[in-house]
């Protein structure tokens, strides 16, 4: 009982974190029809922003670590939307009007670009922080097992409610947002009443990247070490997610990712800790072999 | 002059759609537009909103040339068009869908243009918070004519707006343009297979045949013209 509630802890954390991701994935399938394959690396590159920062905030003698955490995201948020906006800009709009693989292969080269670029600037080896917010309130002890939350997990979850309403609210209820869903609907018709479809794009991946970065902060805060290769495993997982919520559906993706997190959790526990990526992975392909539109997602219909 | 076209080719991939396009619009008119099917009608259209861009040729909308002008800013000149198959969006309310025709129209007329198509098309009103792909086919274009409506265009564009509807609402659509245009001064561009209908509510015709122009004229002159008879109403029609 007490370890099925500290991985529910775990799990909910970790979950957060790729439902911030796999909302990246969703909105931009859901406005272009494709994958960004190289989100996951620019959740990567946050996190180096974001280490790059601590570490020059520690140089600079800044010793309050709520006001360090609040800077770096705020760094971390605008120069990964920057890079959403140059993803997009040199990628994928050049073959906006090619063939449906030819953005897909781009977005591949991407992601190698940007892992390499990394490699190469940052170095190969596993980069740490000092730790933060590793403190926390032990909640209930059951025999020798307590059960724990951290600061760190209790900022993640709380951040990341706040940031999922905030989300929702700008899709569902501002002037933004229901231009975005128009460029969902029909992007052509969008732009003949007279909207910038490029621009609404342009924002959709800077949106998509800022959520991204959230996450790349917190799990940077959280683990203490990045290295260039942890993109594709967030990635592929946080992909995952929105499949499992059915892509396209920005509530889908916040529950894929939950789901994803806490079944994560619960096998490295009660399974196999060296086997934790197998449930995930198993849940991608019987999802695409059995519900390829996913939980939440609107079944593919050809339009006549 | 509302609207002129002159020499206009434009191509879809390695066809040639428009073959020298020269058609004028005066303000105050309903035009027509009739012929067979893919004989370019609706590229003729969506070509003023340079999808596709034109090869060669001029567009001048209202004194302006806008032939090579970005295709979101072309509706801010007073262009408004309702798209072939309606195109409303459907996982969005009715209220929704007419507040996105409104992109460049000064967003104090909101209401008082919401209540003016709500008074147009009285289905719409009881269903403001209802998704728009919940309503039928007709309802779904009195939605996306008013859509267009929002904006308070010069020039309002129909593609085939009785496409695909019961008798009931052809009427309706026809009773619309006419409505329009003579209550409103609303100048109109009709592209419609209904040749029959749309050359007795249009002030003049085109009649384009593999994009080209090969007849124009009064709507009452090509109602009369054997040709055009033969072709485009005598059974053809429907």
């Amino acid at each position: 009982m007490a370890q099925a509630l500290q991985q529910l802890i775990n799990g909910l954390t970790l979950g957060s974190v790729y439902g911030l991701i796999a909302i990246g994935y969703t909105m931009v399938y859901g406005i272009i029809g494709m994958i960004n394959f190289a989100h996951g690396d620019v959740y990567m590159v946050s996190a180096f922003i974001a280490v790059t920062t601590f570490t020059l905030l520690a140089a600079l003698g800044v010793s309050s670590v709520p006001l360090a955490l609040l800077v770096v995201l705020v760094v971390a948020v605008l120069f990964t939307s920057a890079y959403g906006w140059t993803v997009e800009r040199t990628a994928y709009r050049p073959l906006r009007n090619s063939t449906r693989l030819a953005p897909l292969i781009s977005a591949i080269g991407m992601s190698i670009f940007l892992q390499n670029m990394v490699q190469v600037t940052q170095g190969a080896r596993v980069k740490p922080v000092p730790p933060m917010l590793s403190d926390g309130i032990t909640l209930f002890t059951s025999g020798s097992y307590s059960v724990r939350i951290s600061s760190a997990q209790i900022l993640i979850i709380v951040l990341t409610v706040v940031l999922m309403a905030g989300f929702t609210w700008l899709i569902t209820r501002t002037a933004f947002g229901r231009q975005q869903r128009a460029c969902e609907q029909d992007r052509l018709v969008t732009a003949f009443l007279g909207y910038n479809v490029d621009r609404i794009i342009s924002l959709t991946f800077m949106i998509g990247a800022a959520l991204a970065a959230v996450a790349g902060v917190m799990v940077t805060m959280y683990y203490g070490v990045v290295d260039f290769y942890i993109g594709f495993v967030a990635g592929i997982k946080a992909f995952t997610a929105a499949v499992l919520g059915g892509v396209g559906s920005l509530p889908g993706a916040m529950l894929g990712g939950l789901i994803i997190g806490l079944l994560e959790s619960f096998w490295a526990s009660y399974l196999s800790p060296e086997y934790k990526d197998i449930g995930t992975f198993v849940i991608l392909i019987m999802v695409l072999m059995f519900r390829p539109s996913g939980l939440l997602g609107r079944p593919e219909v050809e339009k006549v | 002059m509302m609207l002129q076209m002159t020499g206009v080719h434009a191509h879809y991939g390695h066809v040639h759609a428009l073959r020298g396009i020269d058609l004028s619009v005066q303000v105050g008119e309903v035009v027509t537009l009739i012929g067979a099917n893919g004989a370019g009608k609706s590229t003729l259209m969506t070509s003023l909103f340079g999808a596709p861009r034109c090869s060669s040729g001029q567009i001048i909308f209202d004194g302006e040339d806008i032939t090579r002008l970005p295709t979101h800013q072309i509706s801010h000149r007073g262009i408004a068009l309702v798209p072939e198959g309606r195109r409303i969006y459907p996982r969005m309310t009715i209220l929704e869908n007419l507040q996105m025709g409104v992109s460049y129209a000064d967003p104090s007329n909101f209401e008082v243009d919401l209540k003016r198509m709500e008074a147009l098309f009285p289905i719409l009103e009881s269903r403001r918070h209802q998704a728009a792909g919940t309503l039928s086919g007709g309802e779904q274009q009195m939605l996306a004519i008013a859509r267009a409506l929002m904006s308070r265009p010069k020039l309002l564009l129909l593609d085939e707006p009785s496409l695909g509807l019961a008798p009931l609402y052809i009427r309706k659509v026809f009773e619309i343009i006419q409505e329009l245009n003579r209550d409103y001064g609303m100048t109109i561009l009709l592209v419609e297979q209904n040749a029959n209908h749309a050359l007795k509510v249009a002030h003049r015709a085109y009649v384009l045949q593999h994009g080209e122009i090969v007849l124009s004229g009064t709507g009452q002159e090509l109602l009369s013209d054997p040709a055009v008879r033969a072709a485009y109403l005598d059974g053809g029609s429907h």
